[in-house]
């Protein structure tokens, strides 16, 4: 049987960094158009973790996501994302802190008029003084990631909405951020086309120790998240021994009326006697 | 619909104009700002500026002609047919070159700004380029200011001539004015400040166009339909703006020059 993703030690070295948060929510509350959406929430994202955020539509999950992003700015209290306060930056200063997070949108947000080819290298091409033949290999290995390396050429209207949701994570992955926030990854895919998904969730959480925030409805995938981890050595995602149940960096967020009701492991989620929590993953 | 009280009212529009201003003035801060975006800059100034050309080229010569045409029957009453080639140059080069131009242009390309911006937000593709790490107003809107206001200041002056082309060949043809009398005239009336006004009307109003299509793009709101108001509302705002900036132009620089 295939290693566990994490030994004794590496396991001992995550504790030690989680200690340092890569994002902290510290009360925050938003509201849209005099209806309250989050109100006071508080968590951390330690480093390296993967937390899974549910809530039923409209709770706020992809706001949490925007707001983590600076994409939109709270009402009341602080965000902490990788040791800056995004509350109290310019728009101008944010795009520096944005470079080191990456970002799957709900419908991909790819560039309609770029090619996939541009649309993984956007990140690159903007950001220095590089040529698209620099850019030609780091575009390669991301796109070879999620497995699509044939449709370079493509533009994104011509991909299906698995492949599109797979070149937004290309993109998103390219720079090797140290943040990666993905917001229903998985939502209106088959069967099939979720479970590639997931897997690349796992492989960039096992492989590359990337803190994710990961929004989703589909409890199955937190929980595949959970059970699994990603083997380096047959590249596929691979059950965890027993015993080692919910031993991957995997939290879970439950939000309710603009609250979080739940923040904790696969192991505390299933003891909990909240009823809702209980209704939820029944 | 929904009533809203007039105070709401008076504070959405007042909002509006603060958005617009500080769009209006962060795309000329921009220029000032790295990085920048010259090959988008380039490839707007293909757009705005080349895709123009052939409306730009049927709208003056016609323009020129018709008012050759009509002027012609007045002139004519007053035995002053020579005179036709000064009126058709003072006419273009002061006033109908850039005005109708401009409206043009505005048709064209304030919407078709207007429209792409607005699917961009509402398909998240500027939230996509903010979270990528790149500022939408240095990489989208000031290069289609830039490229507003150059290409629409040549446009004008392909126009002008054009207009004065058309006019020579209904004088020409119809008419039986000399070739050489009308562009005689026509180059003669001409002075520095009737060129002057023309050649800054359409640097404002290719700033009106770009700045006014992108406002209205980038707050479109409301999918599919709001897209469709907000490439309305992108023509209709700009070309009122041209008609007030061109009346307020027209009278400033008269004055400034003190005007024959």
């Amino acid at each position: 049987m295939a290693a566990p993703p994490l030994t004794f030690d590496e396991r001992h070295t995550s504790t030690e960094s989680s200690q340092s948060p890569v994002i902290a929510f510290d009360g925050v509350s938003i509201a849209f158009e005099g209806r309250t959406v989050l109100d006071g929430i508080s968590f951390r994202l330690s480093k390296g973790e993967t937390k899974a955020i549910f809530g039923v539509a409209g709770s706020g999950k992809s706001t949490i996501l925007k707001l983590a992003l600076g994409l939109m700015k709270p009402d009341a209290g602080h965000i902490h994302v990788l040791g800056e306060d995004v509350t109290q930056m310019r728009e101008e200063d944010l795009f520096d802190l944005r470079r080191k997070i990456g970002m799957v949108f709900q419908e991909s947000a790819l560039f309609d008029s770029l090619t996939v080819r541009e649309n993984v290298a956007f990140r690159l091409l903007e950001e220095g003084d590089v040529t698209e033949e620099e850019v030609e290999k780091p575009v390669r290995e991301s796109l070879s990631f999620v497995e699509l390396e044939k449709t370079v050429d493509m533009f994104p209207s011509e991909l299906s909405g698995g492949m599109r949701r797979r070149v937004a994570i290309a993109r998103a992955i390219i720079t090797h951020p140290e943040i990666l926030l993905y917001d229903s990854p998985t939502g209106g895919l088959d069967p099939v086309t979720s479970t590639t998904i997931v897997q690349l969730i796992v492989k960039q959480r096992d492989v590359y120790k990337t803190s994710s925030l990961l929004v989703t409805h589909r409890l199955q995938d937190a929980f595949i998240m959970a059970a699994n981890y990603f083997d380096r050595k047959t590249n596929q995602m691979q059950p965890l021994p027993p015993g080692m149940r919910g031993e991957v960096p995997m939290g879970f967020l439950i939000l309710r009326d603009g609250k979080i009701i739940f923040d904790g492991d696969v192991h505390e989620l299933a003891a909990s006697r909240d009823e809702y929590i209980r209704e939820y993953i029944s | 619909m929904e009533l809203t009280s007039p105070q709401d009212f008076a504070k959405d529009k007042l909002e509006a104009i603060q958005d617009y201003s500080l769009l209006a003035s962060r795309s000329v801060a921009n220029l000032f700002r790295y990085p920048r975006y010259f090959a988008d800059t380039m490839q707007q100034a293909d757009l705005i500026g080349v895709g123009s050309l052939p409306i730009v080229v049927l709208t003056g010569l016609s323009i020129g002609a018709e008012l050759a045409l009509n002027s012609a029957n007045t002139l004519q009453r007053f035995g002053s047919l020579s005179l036709i080639g000064q009126l058709v140059s003072v006419g273009m080069v002061r006033e109908l070159g850039p005005i109708i131009t401009g409206l043009m242009v505005a048709g064209r390309n304030s919407s078709g700004m207007a429209s792409e911006l607005g699917s961009m937000v509402v398909t998240e593709q500027i939230d996509a380029m903010r979270a990528l790490g790149t500022d939408p107003m240095k990489k989208l809107v000031t290069p289609r200011v830039v490229s507003t206001v150059v290409m629409l200041f040549f446009l004008t002056i392909i126009s002008d001539l054009l207009g004065l082309f058309g006019g020579s060949l209904i004088s020409t043809l119809l008419f039986r004015v000399d070739w050489r009398q009308y562009w005689n005239s026509a180059y003669q009336i001409l002075m520095f400040q009737d060129v002057l006004m023309g050649l800054v009307k359409p640097v404002l109003f290719g700033f009106i166009i770009a700045t006014v299509g992108c406002y209205y793009g980038v707050t479109a709101r409301g999918g599919t339909q709001g897209v469709g108001r907000a490439t309305t509302q992108a023509v209709v705002a700009s070309s009122v703006l041209i008609l007030l900036v061109d009346l307020l132009a027209t009278k400033l620089l008269m004055a400034l020059f003190s005007y024959r």
